[in-house]
């Protein structure tokens, strides 16, 4: 997903991958990206936890705090991406998006990396690795866990 | 539903616009053709009609298009799900004109995606990394609204064991149904071998178990008993009807791939109906991809969860076979504009009324149509009737 090789006959300089704009809701969660960390939310008051980044707990409407999450998670379902016309991502076909299952219970989509395409599957273990997107903003990766 | 008799609320007339493709009309024209026969064949004129709803891609669309009408109605509506929008507007519209806030609502549909946007939506559009809002999270990864789909169907796979085969019927039993409709936009037969076998676009979706894309729009009229009974055509009436939401654009906030939003208001439509599955003489289920069908089913009860695959094989969705559905081709075959949910009720309709053509299901009493919007975000369902209940 890295590998920036751009479609044959395209001159224009490689795209980067798009990064989210910080919100009062969502900065932590994109900056501890950035710093390397996965964290999710955790309800002060009833003890849920959850993803995405939202003011208040779905469960219980309590006040959330900030955790940090292990990284760890499985996957619960995915695709191989084989078209697409938007850039960067049309450079990186055929590629895997999928749905993980992080070890403290909130999902969250990411792209699988580290392996081909075919030797993802569901109830895989993986693990987040980091990359930074811009100077406030990281993304959470996947990789098989070894 | 059960509004005081003579406001009981029915469909009095139908139509769609020309498809799968109009480079010559704009998309306004098209809400203009629909609207015109759809008012033709309800024996109305645009002077009636004191009520609008349509929806698009742009806040106040139903204003817009009101205005390009010159129309100036009492009442509009133009809420927006996606697909599923038309049947939540039509549940609407009904429920407007049983409380008299409307007497004729004219609800119409109009695209020029084709011939616009080209094959760009759909298959390989989205995931660019730009969003509103909260729909920022799943939008990073290059994911395509194909992708949503595809990951509902690996997971259907993985828990019941669902093959690409049975998804592959859905798409070979609505090109058997497009064959005879000369409007279709693909009408050459298909085997489940040909589906199987075409390009995968985002495993384990392929080519043919998406929908095509068109140009094309559609219009209802929607007014009570009363009024319809000094009209030509038999009146269908709006039975029971219900919407529901468990997501927008982030998957990721979906509580099960596999359970759609149909399995919330499925059953709430047909309690207000009065009926349940069995009663059901055809469907039109929307068919943006071939598993949008099978969860579809499913979750309106027609079959038990993971039985979906089974119930689709073996032509069970064929005229004569388990549950008739998408008689006119459906958006697999026939047109799917964007937001299909406008075909679904006019072919509804035309089936109660024994219009149905070559797929005719004989003796159609109760149809039940259901749209389905977003990336499974959105399901509304509407149960129509040929009796009045």
């Amino acid at each position: 997903m890295t590998d920036r090789t751009p479609t044959p006959g395209d001159e224009r300089p490689p795209k980067p991958r798009p990064a989210p704009v910080p919100n009062p809701d969502s900065a932590p969660y994109w900056a501890a990206a950035h710093d390397g960390r996965l964290v999710v939310q955790q309800c002060t008051s009833c003890g849920a936890r959850q993803l995405y980044a939202r003011d208040r707990c779905l469960v219980c409407r309590g006040p959330v705090a900030w955790v940090p999450a292990s990284g760890n998670g499985t996957v619960y379902s995915f695709t191989v991406i084989r078209q697409m016309y938007t850039r960067p991502f049309r450079d990186w076909v055929p590629y895997v998006v999928a749905l993980v299952d992080l070890e403290e219970g909130p999902r969250v989509m990411t792209n699988i990396v580290g392996c081909p395409p075919d030797a993802v599957h569901i109830g895989m273990a993986v693990r987040a690795r980091f990359e930074a997107v811009s100077e406030e903003a990281g993304i959470a990766l996947f990789a098989p866990t070894d | 539903m059960s509004p005081p008799r003579g406001r009981r609320p029915v469909i009095a007339g139908v139509a769609t616009s020309d498809y799968p493709h109009l480079p010559d009309l704009s998309e306004h024209a098209v809400h203009g053709q629909a609207a015109d026969r759809a008012l033709a064949d309800a024996g109305l004129t645009f002077a009636e009609v004191d009520g609008f709803a349509t929806t698009g891609f742009f806040p106040m669309y139903a204003t817009g298009v009101a205005e390009y009408l010159g129309l100036h109605p009492i009442y509009f509506d133009e809420t927006n799900s996606g697909g599923s929008s038309f049947e939540v507007l039509v549940e609407h519209a009904a429920y407007a004109v049983e409380c008299g806030a409307a007497e004729v609502v004219l609800v119409t549909y109009g695209s020029v995606q084709l011939s616009q946007m080209g094959r760009r939506l759909g298959t390989g559009g989205g995931g660019g990394g730009f969003a509103p809002g909260p729909a920022i999270y799943d939008a990073l990864w290059g994911n395509t609204l194909v992708g949503n789909y595809a990951m509902a169907a690996r997971r259907h796979m993985h828990e019941f064991g669902t093959t690409p085969q049975q998804l592959a019927a859905v798409a070979v039993t609505m090109r058997k149904h497009a064959a005879t409709n000369p409007q279709a936009q693909e009408r050459e037969p298909i085997t489940v071998e040909d589906v199987v076998t075409s390009r995968l676009v985002a495993d384990p979706l392929h080519k043919l178990d998406c929908c095509v894309i068109s140009d094309g729009g559609g219009a209802c009229i929607v007014t009570t008993e009363e009024r319809a009974a000094d009209l030509p055509r038999d009146p269908v009436y709006v039975l029971g009807a219900a919407h529901a939401t468990t997501h927008h654009l982030n998957l990721s906030a979906m509580p099960s791939l596999t359970v759609s939003p149909a399995a919330q208001c499925g059953p709430v439509a047909f309690a207000r109906a009065g009926i349940t599955p069995a009663d059901v003489d055809v469907a039109q289920l929307y068919d943006s991809f071939t598993i949008t069908v099978v969860l579809t089913v499913e979750d309106l009860g027609f079959c038990a969860k993971g039985e979906g695959g089974a119930f689709v094989e073996d032509g069970g969705l064929e005229v004569g076979g388990r549950l008739p559905t998408n008689t006119d081709g459906g958006g697999l075959s026939a047109c799917h504009p964007g937001m299909r949910g406008m075909f679904l009720i006019v072919e509804a309709v035309r089936q109660l009324r024994g219009e149905g053509g070559p797929t005719q299901v004989p003796g159609a009493r109760i149809a039940v149509a259901h749209g389905t919007g977003g990336m499974l975000s959105t399901g509304a369902t509407l149960v129509l009737g040929r009796e009045a209940p």
